[in-house]
């Protein structure tokens, strides 16, 4: 089975009411615009996050709404901020925590490479500890940027093949 | 100032010769006028006590103790004391000299309770040891983290370790830095880069290979 790139087929003329697609399309639309947020904020990017999440860009137009503080109840973990090494394992056991399908955003230069912090303090990026689906640049990324972010996973998750994977076991599901 | 001076004169009065003879620092441009003295190890919980207790000079407020590592000088670490009264106005510095062999300095947390945390994060930091501090513990880096980051011999990019189920480090890729900046008009001029000096030769050497 090759990687699925079919999306959900709608013609109203013909089919009415009717949707054909394939499973695999069908569980990918239906993930891709309900992600659960789990807002890893550690730095100055969680106010950019929060203001992604408020009325000027409202995060809501993209199905990701709904900020969870538990990690059990969410799919995508925006780590925000600066990872430090005495952080570093509470995010990689948070991250663990989260069931699968999951996926995450690393938000903003120290989230993804350390940033200007090259120091014996901060890790040198959070795909170090648990794998990253899309990096955002900028200290902090505008809100546009991290909308742009969940745009780009939302093509990244549209082109997964659902089904195949929901066969896999858990650990080899990661990345 | 005059408070400060004060203060100088009550410790001198006590301790003798085991009060430096003050320095003062004045700068017209920031309004800075302070006074600034060094006073035995064995005397500086003393020394606190007496100006918190006189009631002419009544430094109620601890506003900092900070580690320095002079490295090369000898001895190699010093622990400054920022006291401030709100009753006064009085400001003054107090510095301790720290020997390598010994590094302990009496705890002054008898005095003012809000010298628990400063202390721990100089130990963290420096690795000196306050004798009497209730509660020594690292502050910023977790319990067995085996250096003390602020110390000069310790590199910029930090050293691998691990604490297993707590925390690890490892050394950051500095791409031939460290970058430095230095006092210049221009911003441009300012603007943090390798430079040749503030670099040991073998480092320099490396950064060079293309």
């Amino acid at each position: 089975m090759t990687e699925t790139k079919t999306t959900v087929g709608y013609a109203g003329k013909i089919e009415d009411e009717a949707i054909v697609t394939q499973l695999d399309a069908a569980v990918d639309w239906v993930r891709k615009n309900s992600l659960w947020p789990m807002p890893m904020g550690l730095a100055c990017c969680a106010i950019e996050l929060m203001s992604t999440a408020a009325s000027r860009f409202d995060i809501s137009r993209f199905g990701a709404e709904v900020m969870r503080f538990s990690p059990r109840q969410s799919d995508l973990m925006i780590v925000a901020g600066t990872v430090t090494y005495k952080m570093a394992l509470a995010v990689k056991r948070i991250w663990d925590q989260m069931p699968d399908p999951k996926w995450c955003i690393a938000m903003g230069a120290c989230a993804s490479t350390g940033g200007m912090y090259r120091s014996y303090s901060v890790l040198q990026g959070v795909d170090k500890i648990l794998p990253v689906d899309v990096y955002v640049s900028g200290c902090p990324p505008r809100p546009e940027a991290l909308l742009d972010a969940l745009i780009k996973l939302q093509e990244k998750i549209s082109r997964e093949p659902g089904l195949k994977n929901l066969k896999k076991t858990p650990a080899a599901n990661a990345t | 100032m005059a408070i400060a001076l004060a203060a100088v004169n009550a410790l001198t009065k006590r301790f003798g010769d085991k009060v430096r003879t003050p320095v003062a620092f004045s700068d017209k441009v920031t309004g800075r006028d302070e006074l600034s003295v060094t006073v035995a190890r064995e005397v500086i919980a003393d020394a606190c006590e007496l100006l918190k207790t006189e009631p002419a000079l009544a430094f109620d407020f601890l506003l900092d103790i900070s580690g320095v590592d002079g490295y090369d000088t000898n001895p190699r670490y010093q622990v400054d004391y920022l006291l401030y009264s709100f009753k006064t106005g009085g400001l003054l510095r107090l510095k301790v000299a720290v020997p390598e062999e010994d590094p302990t300095v009496p705890s002054v947390t008898k005095i003012w309770r809000g010298a628990e945390w400063h202390e721990r994060e100089c130990y963290d930091m420096f690795g000196i040891r306050f004798t009497g501090h209730p509660d020594l513990r690292r502050i910023l880096m977790w319990d067995g983290y085996p250096f003390h980051p602020m110390r000069k011999d310790f590199p910029l990019e930090g050293k691998p370790s691990n604490v297993p189920e707590v925390a690890f480090t490892e050394a950051a890729p500095l791409q031939g830095g460290p970058f430095v900046t230095v006092p210049a008009e221009h911003a441009a001029d300012r603007e943090p880069r390798i430079r040749e000096n503030a670099l040991p030769a073998d480092v320099r050497d490396k950064a060079k290979k293309p």
